[in-house]
């Protein structure tokens, strides 16, 4: 195909990428997988469990075994990406200024980075004391 | 009846920021947001400046905020406004003078998804058929008359600026729901990019503006399902 393009913005508008494709699908099936584990976690911890007896022993009990280390991971990792995603389209629609909108994200992707480090680091690093 | 007439005015040679200009005019129930203008241009300051072809919805030149929604000015009569009316030029396109905007973006994102018909096959002896069915399937896009009454009614193209539009996604429905149309591929490009049919948030706001009834974010959505489909 014969390049049409004169100008930078009609380049951008010709370019040809999926990911935002992917990314609407990957926000449609974490959306669903994340509805069923949040369901789980509540179901295990607040229905299954009295939600009062619930304290540390429990928690690294639970946290010890690789199961619910991936379980919890996985809810980690979905909540975060999923909700990192709309938080960038919601700066795409909402902050005008692109200096300000580039900055913005560059303090809320850290953000997420730092908590999915945080959490990650817990996880699988931490010692819980239990054989 | 008497009208009082707002209009947002601005002249680039005068003011910083467009500033409201108020008109009493004598109308008919049956009269027009455009015969309102006409007057006003006409009779009280003849340096109103507002685009109008052909009066009749056809055209597509009058499309302007008329007490806080996008109609054309040619469609909309007194009666169903009441005795104070605000127009306003359309919003997310830069203003040239009053009413008229400078509608470049609008046509470059037009221009984007190719809004013609692609098929490199060689035509047959007559012409290429298709069936009632098959022209049925893409009537609604073939109604619109490029007034830009969606594209600036939906927030986010007023934000970033860089959105195609619902009139430029609609025009690509028009063409890859045609039977006889190859050229889908090509215009993926520019509807899967990052300003392309994924930026929308179906506010609604283009079908609700839209004044030939197409349904605008319905039309958006089945374009959304084509290039899913297409990929997976």
């Amino acid at each position: 195909m014969a390049i049409r393009s004169k100008r930078y913005a009609e380049a951008r508008l010709e370019a040809s990428s999926n990911l935002e494709l992917y990314w609407w699908v990957f926000m449609r099936i974490s959306g669903v997988v994340l509805v069923f584990l949040l369901i789980g976690h509540m179901w295990m911890n607040a229905v299954l469990t009295d939600l009062n007896s619930i304290n540390y022993d429990y928690v690294a009990k639970r946290l010890s075994q690789t199961t619910w280390k991936v379980y919890d991971w996985l809810i980690l990792a979905l909540a975060l990406l999923h909700g990192g995603n709309g938080l960038r389209y919601v700066l795409d629609d909402w902050v005008r200024n692109p200096a300000r909108r580039f900055w913005t994200k560059v303090v809320v992707y850290s953000l997420l980075a730092f908590l999915f480090f945080l959490g990650s680091l817990s996880l699988f690093n931490h010692d819980f004391g239990v054989n | 009846m008497q009208v009082t007439l707002k209009i947002l005015r601005f002249d680039p040679g005068k003011n910083a920021k467009p500033e409201w200009h108020t008109y009493q005019v004598e109308a008919e129930p049956t009269d027009r947001v455009l015969d309102l203008l006409h007057k006003v241009k006409w009779e009280q300051d003849g340096t109103l400046a507002f685009r109008r072809s052909c009066g009749h919805g056809i055209c597509g030149s009058d499309a302007m905020l008329i007490n806080g929604r996008n109609r054309l000015a040619c469609k909309t009569l007194v009666k169903d406004l009441g005795s104070v009316i605000t127009v306003e030029p359309i919003r997310g396109l830069p203003v040239e003078k009053d009413l008229v905007v400078d509608m470049e973006p609008f046509f470059a994102a037009y221009r984007a998804v190719k809004p013609y018909l692609i098929n490199e096959e060689p035509p047959p002896a007559r012409e290429r058929l298709q069936s009632p069915e098959e022209r049925e399937r893409y009537d609604q896009g073939t109604k619109c008359i490029l007034c830009a009454s969606c594209t600036t009614s939906c927030p986010v193209f007023w934000v970033n600026g860089t959105y195609l539009g619902p009139a430029a996604i609609v025009q690509a429905h028009r063409f890859l729901f045609d039977s006889r149309d190859r050229g889908k591929r090509e215009r993926f490009k520019a509807l899967g990019s990052a300003s392309g049919v994924w930026r929308c948030r179906t506010a609604y706001n283009c079908t609700e503006a839209c004044p030939r009834e197409i349904p605008v974010t319905q039309l958006i959505e089945e374009v959304k399902r084509a290039i899913l489909f297409d990929r997976f």
